[in-house]
């Protein structure tokens, strides 16, 4: 069964998922507009980062947060200066890291929805002096609302499904960065398979309804073709 | 909690609500110590901090990893304090780097390598099943990355065995996932642990041969005392307390040795 401390990690995991999809769904929108919409030079090099952690392994990327983020990284010199403290082994940092993980799983489907809109409706909402927030949000956001769930839920299931990463960065502290993979991966390696079983059992079941609600859902959706 | 102020608003009121209760519940001199421990450790480690608990007051909130990994987090400014690694080299790392004191390194427990099979009476009392080479794998903690992954190599090379098992060797990447590969029967036998594999004093499921230490230098694990736990008087007292009867008692229990014992 699942012990007062396996129930701790869950908890602080549905924290960090939560916090990282909210920040990755406000950076991603704009960015995948732009991706969506610019000839820039510069597309194919932001692209690209984007997608990075799709192939880099955990571990490294995990590796790299944890020396720019550091005492002597760049980064944690900054957040330093300004009285941040550092991020790493800390909940802010799990969710910093998060947000770089899980990002790809967020920009690609709203950029792929904001491209298949085309550029005939905001020229008509243009042609009806539909100023640019008013066509975000009263043609594109309805256009794009299967983009958005999907970006909301695959970012949501994999910032919970993450481990390399936040083992690196999170350093496994109970209570404070410990989160459901890494408790896992605790029962495994003092042996506890029962427990273990319990707790991936419960991810099993969770990335399965999520995954199967959003694709039901899709299905039912008339613009969802658009992202095939 | 140094200079984190400003991240306060994350940490759940919970935890404060307990970090308060703790202060009024406990006696004024108790400290919390942060302590990252080797993987392999995580069992004998759990009961010792639940024992050291209650004998001194203090707590020790523990971290489980692989060493390596633990001394990259300390390089890079992870809130440890103790450090119990898996091997020597790891501590003595960070006492070169100057991240640890160096005076407060010891060894506090010996590994024991046992090859073993889920299958009973598979591996017999002396080994010798290893020289007939009747099965498909060998499974061994990898070499480069683990203490006891080195001390197998040892052992095939001492029996003189190395050259003529080479195609069958299966590498895990630490000594769990070799456990994991013979637990499963996926090897038919592998060098594990016998910390992994041992209950109430003998080896509880399967079968297995306690490799004689005349064949491998000895595992020694060496815990460390790290510069940011120096004036944390919980951190000192885990020290000591590793040192102690009631500590060495679960250690031996566990299927490890301490230095200077059978």
């Amino acid at each position: 069964m699942l012990s007062a401390a396996d129930i701790a990690t869950l908890w602080l995991t549905f924290k960090v998922a939560s916090l990282a999809t909210l920040i990755m769904l406000l950076l991603g929108t704009p960015l995948a507009w732009w991706l969506a919409r610019t000839r820039s030079r510069f597309k194919g090099i932001c692209n690209a980062l984007v997608a990075l952690p799709l192939v880099l392994p955990p571990t490294v990327l995990g590796f790299y947060l944890l020396v720019m983020l550091g005492p002597k990284g760049p980064i944690g010199q900054l957040t330093n200066e300004l009285g941040l403290g550092t991020l790493p082994f800390t909940f802010p940092g799990l969710v910093v890291a998060s947000v770089f993980y899980s990002l790809p799983f967020v920009v690609q489907p709203l950029q792929t929805s904001f491209a298949a809109i085309g550029r005939q409706p905001l020229e008509a909402a243009a042609t009806l002096r539909a100023g640019p927030l008013d066509t975000f949000f009263n043609v594109v956001l309805p256009l794009t609302k299967p983009g958005f769930m999907t970006a909301a839920i695959l970012g949501f299931a994999h910032t919970v499904g993450e481990f390399g990463v936040v083992l690196m960065v999170g350093g496994n502290i109970p209570d404070r960065t410990r989160v459901v993979s890494v408790q896992i991966y605790n029962h495994v390696e003092a042996l506890e398979y029962d427990q273990a079983h319990w707790l991936a059992g419960c991810l099993l079941l969770f990335s399965f309804t999520v995954l199967l609600v959003l694709y039901s859902a899709l299905k039912t959706h008339p613009v969802a073709h658009q992202l095939k | 909690m140094r200079n984190q102020c400003s991240v306060c608003a994350f940490i759940p009121s919970r935890v404060f609500v307990l970090t308060a209760l703790m202060l009024i519940v406990s006696p004024v001199w108790s400290a919390t110590t942060l302590v990252a421990v080797a993987a392999n450790f995580t069992k004998p480690m759990t009961e010792i901090a639940a024992e050291f608990e209650k004998a001194t007051g203090h707590t020790a909130k523990l971290s489980f990893g692989s060493s390596g990994k633990f001394v990259a987090q300390i390089e890079n400014g992870a809130p440890f304090e103790v450090f119990m690694a898996a091997d020597q080299e790891n501590a003595v790392k960070l006492q070169t780097a100057g991240l640890a004191v160096a005076d407060t390194r010891f060894t506090y427990a010996l590994g024991k390598l046992v090859l073993w099979s889920a299958t009973p009476g598979y591996v017999d009392e002396q080994g010798e099943v290893l020289g007939k080479a009747i099965f498909k794998h060998l499974a061994l903690a990898d070499p480069k990355l683990a203490p006891y992954g080195a001390a197998a190599v040892e052992v095939l090379k001492n029996l003189g065995l190395q050259e003529k098992l080479q195609l069958l060797l299966v590498q895990g990447e630490n000594i769990s996932q070799t456990h994991q590969f013979v637990s499963t029967g996926n090897a038919e036998l592998g060098f594990v642990a016998l910390s992994q594999v041992i209950e109430n004093g003998k080896i509880a499921s399967g079968s297995g041969w306690i490799v004689p230490e005349r064949y491998y230098a000895p595992i020694r694990q060496d815990a460390i005392l790290l510069t940011i736990g120096e004036d944390n008087p919980a951190a000192l007292a885990l020290l000591k307390f590793l040192k102690g009867s009631e500590a060495s008692a679960i250690i031996l229990k566990y299927g490890y040795s301490l230095p200077g014992q059978p």
